[in-house]
Parts: structure tokens; sequence; C-alpha cells
């Protein structure tokens, strides 16, 4: 089918059909690496403690069962953390998004004095930084430590992301239109209110789901600024139970086997059940992540 | 507009040109002060965590006492620099962060672009979609799981890949434990979850690729291959030209959180970086001037870098960030 389609439109020569097939098997390839350790994992969560510490499952679930998952939602941390970074995620997202735009949109208009130099006083912070001890003290001074505020605020507004949305609302939001909404006596905030933020929804799903991810993913801040286990996102109380190993006091031998062999699965089960919720999501999004990356490759 | 510009000081007075300053100030803050109150909050916020950490990183030069505080503690002048050069783990984390961030720029770079190319010459839509969204989508995941998954994967007793070895009659690998292998296993798991994303940005060069080039090399009976030698990458060149700058600005500030969690006593040979020893010395040890010594050090070094590719880009390709 290939080759009689080929052939109606120009005829490729031998050499072209032979370079679009190694292409093809290359492609392949790399869509079956990336695959496979997914589709590997998902299938040892659904598989059996036994099946899984005898290293039987290496495509499809070896005796179906939820008993790792179980495990996963009736432990008390893994709850709390998902409690947790479901806050952060809602609030870090709406202070973040409510920044960015507040602080893009007068960057965008060529008329507010101080543009350039407001941008160079925001770009600088990219290439240099005071770095991480320094960043502890002011967090520390600001008495943040051990409050959720320290996964809030410090890190709120993503420099690249006031570049992107700043040249969105340069090139989607026409000075015609500010010059008409200026002549019936239309207020700035009003028209970012009611004019720019319906007509820019695009870049600000873009923001919404970068900064969502980004929240739901961190685990730094958290490590560095937050000590009550009681304030702790998923992620920190993930890197306790799958990195730290942290499990098991004194116990008889063959219950040692069946808690090790639990712990193994129950690995499997915490990382589906941690990252199902943006992989799930993200099919639907795709095209505004795409998007998002478009508009920032936009020179501005 | 330009050359008005560039005529005028010299017939005007500098003071009038400072007065016509002003007063567009003045007006641009008559109409739009609603505007310039928005942003003080946005402002305050990289004052307060971006240039006050600059301010603060003044410990570096000092003996930082907590009791005393930042402006209060004695100063030290070049003592923590000094230290650093000295102990003989500096050239450890020196030789570990060039060598990890040169191998990751090394085959992080290219890779995406390969792919790019490789799907715009797929014509099915499906096929194409397909790869796309797969390969995408590790991105989104975290860290901390990903260090999970590595682990789960690579374990000696456990790991599918060992397994797979023991099948195949080889012997098993110890691979976080093997200080030569961290290397290998840091970049190219790290080119598993990224590829897709970065391709993205290729391909929408590509797109933007004017179509009548591609019908000119066809008209010329270009093969595929010639198509992608001379129309696909000089299209390609801009974009890519901008994220080697960037990637070569932060060669010295990669992947820490990663590197951090895959650390453990067997690999730290090679992986212990200047970042992960800033996190050790100073938060777990509390010592704050002189983790801020070397993390300055390293601040700078990265700035330097970049300063230098952009101005060699700017100078070879007419490609710069500025």
């Amino acid at each position: 089918m290939q080759t009689s389609r080929t052939r109606i439109r120009i005829r490729e020569s031998f050499g072209d059909r032979l370079f679009l097939t190694v292409v093809y098997i290359l492609l392949t390839a790399v869509l079956l690496i990336v695959l496979y350790p997914l589709v590997y994992i998902f299938s040892s969560s659904l598989s059996s403690p036994a099946a899984v510490s005898s290293g039987r499952v290496w495509l499809l679930p070896i005796d179906f069962s939820l008993v790792g998952y179980k495990a996963v939602l009736n432990n008390a941390q893994v709850l709390t953390g998902y409690g947790n970074s479901l806050f952060y995620v809602i609030a870090g997202t709406l202070i973040s998004v409510t920044l960015t735009v507040i602080l893009a949109y007068p960057l965008s208009r060529r008329s507010f004095f101080g543009r350039n130099a407001l941008m160079i006083f925001i770009v600088f912070t990219m290439l240099f930084s005071g770095g991480l001890i320094p960043m502890y003290l002011v967090v520390k001074q600001l008495g943040m430590i051990d409050t959720r505020w320290a996964l809030l605020i410090p890190q709120a507004i993503w420099v690249w992301q006031v570049i992107i949305t700043r040249t969105f609302f340069q090139v989607n939001i026409p000075d015609e239109l500010v010059e008409a909404s200026e002549m019936d006596g239309c207020s700035d905030l009003r028209f970012l209110w009611s004019i720019v933020v319906p007509l820019s929804k695009p870049i600000i799903a873009v923001l919404v789901l970068m900064y969502a991810v980004g929240q739901w993913n961190a685990y730094f801040d958290a490590l560095i600024y937050l000590k009550s286990q009681a304030l702790h996102p998923l992620q920190l109380v993930l890197r306790n139970i799958l990195i730290l190993n942290t499990a098991t006091g004194n116990m008889e031998a063959s219950e040692m086997v069946k808690r090790q062999q639990m712990a193994d699965l129950m690995k499997y089960s915490l990382i589906v059940v941690a990252s199902l919720p943006v992989l799930i999501i993200y099919p639907f999004v795709q095209r505004y992540f795409v998007q998002g990356m478009l508009i920032g490759s936009v020179k501005g | 507009m330009e050359t008005v510009r560039a005529v005028q000081p010299s017939r005007k007075s500098a003071s009038s040109r400072g007065a016509r300053i002003r007063a567009d100030a003045r007006r641009s803050l008559r109409k739009h002060w609603r505007f310039y109150l928005l942003i003080i909050p946005p402002v305050l916020f990289f004052i307060l965590f971006k240039y006050v950490p600059m301010l603060n990183a003044v410990i570096a030069f000092k003996d930082y006492n907590i009791i005393k505080g930042v402006w209060g503690s004695p100063w030290a002048g070049f003592k923590h620099f000094r230290l650093f050069f000295d102990n003989p783990v500096f050239w450890v984390l020196i030789k570990n962060t060039l060598i990890i961030s040169l191998y990751h720029l090394v085959v992080a770079f290219p890779i995406p672009i390969l792919l790019a190319i490789g799907l715009n010459e797929v014509r099915s839509g499906f096929f194409r979609r397909t790869v796309q969204l797969v390969t995408y989508a590790p991105y989104f995941i975290s860290t901390v799981v990903m260090v999970s998954i590595i682990m789960l994967l690579m374990s000696p007793r456990l790991g599918i890949i060992n397994i797979a070895m023991q099948h195949l009659g080889m012997e098993t690998v110890n691979f976080l434990g093997d200080p030569g292998i961290f290397r290998s296993v840091y970049v190219w798991s790290d080119v598993w979850q990224t590829t897709g994303y970065s391709a993205v940005i290729y391909l929408a060069a590509l797109a933007g690729v004017d179509p009548a080039l591609y019908e000119a090399a066809r008209v010329d009976g270009a093969s595929r291959m010639q198509k992608i030698l001379h129309v696909d990458i000089p299209g390609l060149l801009p974009a890519a030209v901008i994220i080697l700058i960037l990637s070569v600005g932060n060669i010295m500030a990669i992947g820490f959180e990663k590197i951090y969690l895959l650390q453990n006593p067997l690999n730290t040979g090679t992986s212990e970086i200047i970042a992960t020893y800033v996190y050790k010395i100073g938060l777990l040890n509390a010592n704050f001037s002189f983790a801020t010594a070397v993390g300055l050090f390293n601040s700078v070094i990265n700035l330097i870098l970049l300063v230098l590719v952009n101005a060699l880009a700017r100078r070879i390709s007419n490609n710069s960030l500025w």
C-alpha cells in the first residue's frame, strides 16, 4: 500500500523508500522503549505480591489482584499527602496564575512606562541567583519555615511563564481594542478583567496546567522547608516510602517475607496512584502544552 | 524612528531629553496608575525571593552567625572560597559536575532534533500522533517517581533489566551501586523522560519552514536525505542554537533533585556534584557561609559560561539570546 500510494504522487527512488522504512522502524523502536517501562509498572501494580517478588511479571499482570492498591489507599500517610498535594496544587496555581497575569499584562503594553527596565529586572533573575542557603534564610526570616506558605509563595512566579504570557498578550490583544475601549471610558483594570482575560483562555489554560503540574511534582521545597509530617505533600511521602524505604520493625521470618513482598508491590501501586491523575488528564490537554511551548518559542 | 532618535541628542541638549522622559513617565503614571498598583505584589515577589537572596549571598564573605544575622556577622574575606579551593573535594566536585553535564549535553541535545526530523518524515497522521503522545508523556512523571522507577527497574534483585540479562546469560549488574555506570543511568533516563517534550520546539520550527523550499528541493531531484540536510537542518538551526546556549548556560546547574535522590554511599564517587554538596554542607551540617561560597562560585561560573556562549553564537550564527 505504501508503494502504490507514493507511486501515484512523485515516484520515490529505492533509496528514499529504504530511508523511510528505516525511519519507521526507528520510531517504532522509540515508541516501544518509552512505552514498555510504563506498561511494566502498570502491570506489576495489578499483580499479586508473590508474582511481583519472584519477578514473573514482564508484560501483562500475573495473578491479577488489587491488594497493592488497597494497601496504598489504606495508608494514612499517603492519604494525608494526597490531600495536602491537592491543596498545594489548587492554592498554588491560583496564586501563581494571578501573579503571572497581573505582571505580564502591564509588561505587554507599550504605553506602560518602564516596561523595558522591569523586564530586565525580571529576566536577570534567570541568569543569576543567590543560591540555596541565602534563599533558605529569606524564607526563614519571613517565618515561613514549617508552614504551608513555604510551598505556595517562594516559587510562585516562573520567569519563563511571564515571558510567554507577555508575548501572547502582545500578539493577541490588538492596540485598536485598547484604544476603542479607552474611548468608551473603560479603565485599565476593567479592560484586563473583562476583555483580556476572556480573550486569553489558551494562555491561561497553559499557565494553569504548567503551574499545577509543577506543584504536583515538587518535593524539594517541602524537603527543606517543612518539618511536620502533617503538611507533607504526596511527593515527599513517596520519597520516604519508595526511596528511603522506611518501614517494618521486628517480626517473624515468614511475616517478614510477606511484608517484604507487600512492600515491593506497594511501590508499583504507589507509582501508579501518584502519576495517574496527571497522565490521565494529559492526553486531553496535550495540545495546550504544545501550544504553550510554541507561544514560548515566538521571539518576543 | 531609530534614526530620529540617533540624531536628536546631538541637536537637543541632554537635559531636554531627560525632561521628555520625565514627562512620558508622568503621563504613563497618570494614565496607568492602576497598573503600577497591580505590579506591586509581583515586583515585591522578585525583590523578596530573588534579589534579597542575592544580597544574602554576602554571607559567603562572612562568618555567618545566626544570632547576629546576615549583616551583623563579622567579615571573613575570601576565607570560605580558599577553604573550598584548597579542599581535595574541590576537583572531584568540579570533575563530576562537568562530566555529567557535558555527557548530558552531548546526548540530550541532538536526540530530540533527530526525533523531530524523523516525525516530520512520517506521513501517517495516526502513527505520528501516537509516537508524539507516548514520548511526551514521561515528561509529566515527577522526579521522585522517576527515580523510583529507575530503582525498581534496575534493582539487582528484582529489576526487570537484570532478570532479562540473566535470561540472556549475562551477569547481574548493580547499576546504582557502580560509580562507573551512574552517569549513564542519569543521562539516559533523562533522555527517556524528556526527548518527546524537547522535540516539540523543533517540530514547530520544521512546520515553519517555507514549503517553497521543499518544492524546490523536490524539483531539483533531492533525495529524502538531501532534503533533510539542505532544508530541514538549516530550518532548525535558529531554534537549536538558542536551546544550545540555554543548555550551556545551565551546565553547572544540572538536575540536582534527581541526582540527589539517585545518590547512595556506593556511587558518591561520581554522583557528588556541587549542588548536592552545597545542600549537605549547608543545610544538613548548618555550615551556611561555606555552602554559600560554594554555591556562589557555581552561579558565577554559570553566568560566565552563558555570556561567553551567547557572544560566540552571535558571532558564528547571528542567533543569540540578546
